[in-house]
């Protein structure tokens, strides 16, 4: 159990996949301008994340590790696939992300119209494949992807929450022109990097 | 610039004014990282040396061009609904074929890069470019465009990373250009610069930088 809280908090704060290994940048910047959205967007990753992870894990451990294929005859005993994650992943993600798009919509409509279009867009957001591909990196088991899935989706919904927050205040400050907008969020991304370094090193 | 590789199409190849700005347009004006804000993830992560950020620009070079060059050829024959995955089955399988190829001759780097290299899967600046202009446009325009942008991408990935290299360890491509305070120099490295924030701080000047000299850029709202 320790080690499974502890793998969470190394997730969620130690190695924020926004803050330490810089994934999914491009939709933290862009749909961080209202909190609204950023919240949307945050609770999407978590979801997706929480689901294709474990499930990548155990695909990948099922049909390409070396071996996996052992149970269609003992020809394929020794045939080792993992080159192929790339494809397998990008495939899970995206049809992952088709299902659990439609059965939002399907289930529960008022969620559904509040993430809008952030849903379909997280099939190309790098935190997701982020996730799976630290997750074959550091061969973590089907329970550890688990909780490695939630904390680091979690982590990227506490960033990117953050991040609008201190944005809506900064639309009162005097910035100077040319910094405006996109410069300046950049050094605010920075100096909120450099404080979640101060996590480091922090061990349960 | 001057060696454009002209692929096989239909139109007769000619490098004109208008494939100049194709190709010359997204380096400054309309640079995919500084101005669009495509591919910002692996330009943050990857830029602590030259020569990781050298072997990202390659590999995002290839990957872009052929993947616009496959996209635009069966453009008309992709129906609208698919597109997404049939382009991301395109480019991971270039993906794939780059790792492997990365991994049987820089087997060092393709460690420090690690997930990253994957990661040009993601990166929305080659899907961008697939879908927002190889779907509409032939082949060879396809391919000068992604050229283009991904060569945009390389300028800002080398600028980052030099200035992270140099000022961090005074080094460049790994050779010491600035002698060190430690070793009997001047020059007292800051650490600060190979620790990921400083890529943010130094993208974000850049854009300050940039937006200075061409006030155009400048957000409207």
């Amino acid at each position: 159990m320790e080690h499974f809280i502890n793998l969470m908090v190394r997730a969620i704060f130690l190695e924020n996949l926004a803050l330490a290994y810089f994934l999914g940048m491009c939709s933290y910047l862009a749909c961080s301008k209202k909190m609204e959205t950023a919240f949307g967007l945050g609770l999407a990753v978590v979801f997706v994340q929480t689901l294709t992870v474990p499930l990548n894990n155990v695909l990948m451990r099922s049909l390409l590790d070396e071996g996996a294929l052992a149970w269609l005859g003992p020809a394929f005993a020794d045939i080792d696939l993992r080159f192929l994650s790339f494809i397998l992943f990008i495939a899970v993600i995206a049809a992952a992300v088709q299902i659990v798009e439609m059965t939002i919509d399907r289930f529960m409509p008022a969620l559904y119209n509040s993430l809008g279009v952030f849903l379909p867009l997280i099939a190309v957001n790098c935190v997701i494949l982020g996730g799976s591909l630290f997750m074959q990196e550091r061969d973590y088991t089907v329970t550890e992807s688990v909780v490695f899935g939630f904390g680091s989706g979690f982590g990227f919904a506490l960033a990117i929450v953050a991040l609008a927050a201190i944005r809506e205040k900064l639309s009162y400050s005097d910035v100077p022109e040319g910094l405006k907008g996109l410069g300046i969020t950049f050094i605010v991304v920075g100096l909120m990097s450099m404080a979640f370094m101060v996590f480091s090193g922090i061990q349960l | 610039m001057s060696t454009v590789i002209g692929t096989g199409g239909p139109a007769p190849i000619a490098f004109g004014p208008k494939e100049r700005a194709i190709l010359t347009d997204p380096l400054v004006a309309n640079n995919p990282i500084t101005v669009q804000m495509l591919g910002v993830c692996s330009a943050l992560a990857i830029t602590t040396g030259v020569d990781n950020a050298l072997v990202m620009s390659v590999g995002v070079i290839l990957v872009a061009m052929v993947a616009s060059l496959a996209v635009s050829l069966i453009r008309d024959r992709t129906p609208t609904a698919i597109r997404i995955i049939v382009q991301l089955a395109i480019i991971a399988s270039l993906v794939t074929v780059f790792d492997q190829v990365l991994k049987a001759t820089f087997y060092e780097i393709s460690l420090e890069l690690s997930v990253f290299v994957g990661l040009i899967i993601t990166n929305c600046m080659v899907l961008g470019r697939a879908e927002g202009f190889a779907m509409q446009n032939p082949p060879y325009p396809a391919v000068l465009d992604a050229l283009g942008n991904a060569l945009g991408y390389a300028l800002i990935l080398i600028i980052v990373a030099a200035s992270r290299e140099l000022l961090g360890a005074g080094k460049l491509l790994g050779y010491q250009v600035l002698p060190l305070t430690t070793d009997g120099g001047w020059f007292e490295p800051n650490g600060l610069m190979l620790l990921p924030p400083s890529a943010l701080f130094v993208i974000g000047l850049l854009i300050w930088a940039m937006r200075t000299w061409w006030p155009e850029l400048v957000e409207k709202d």
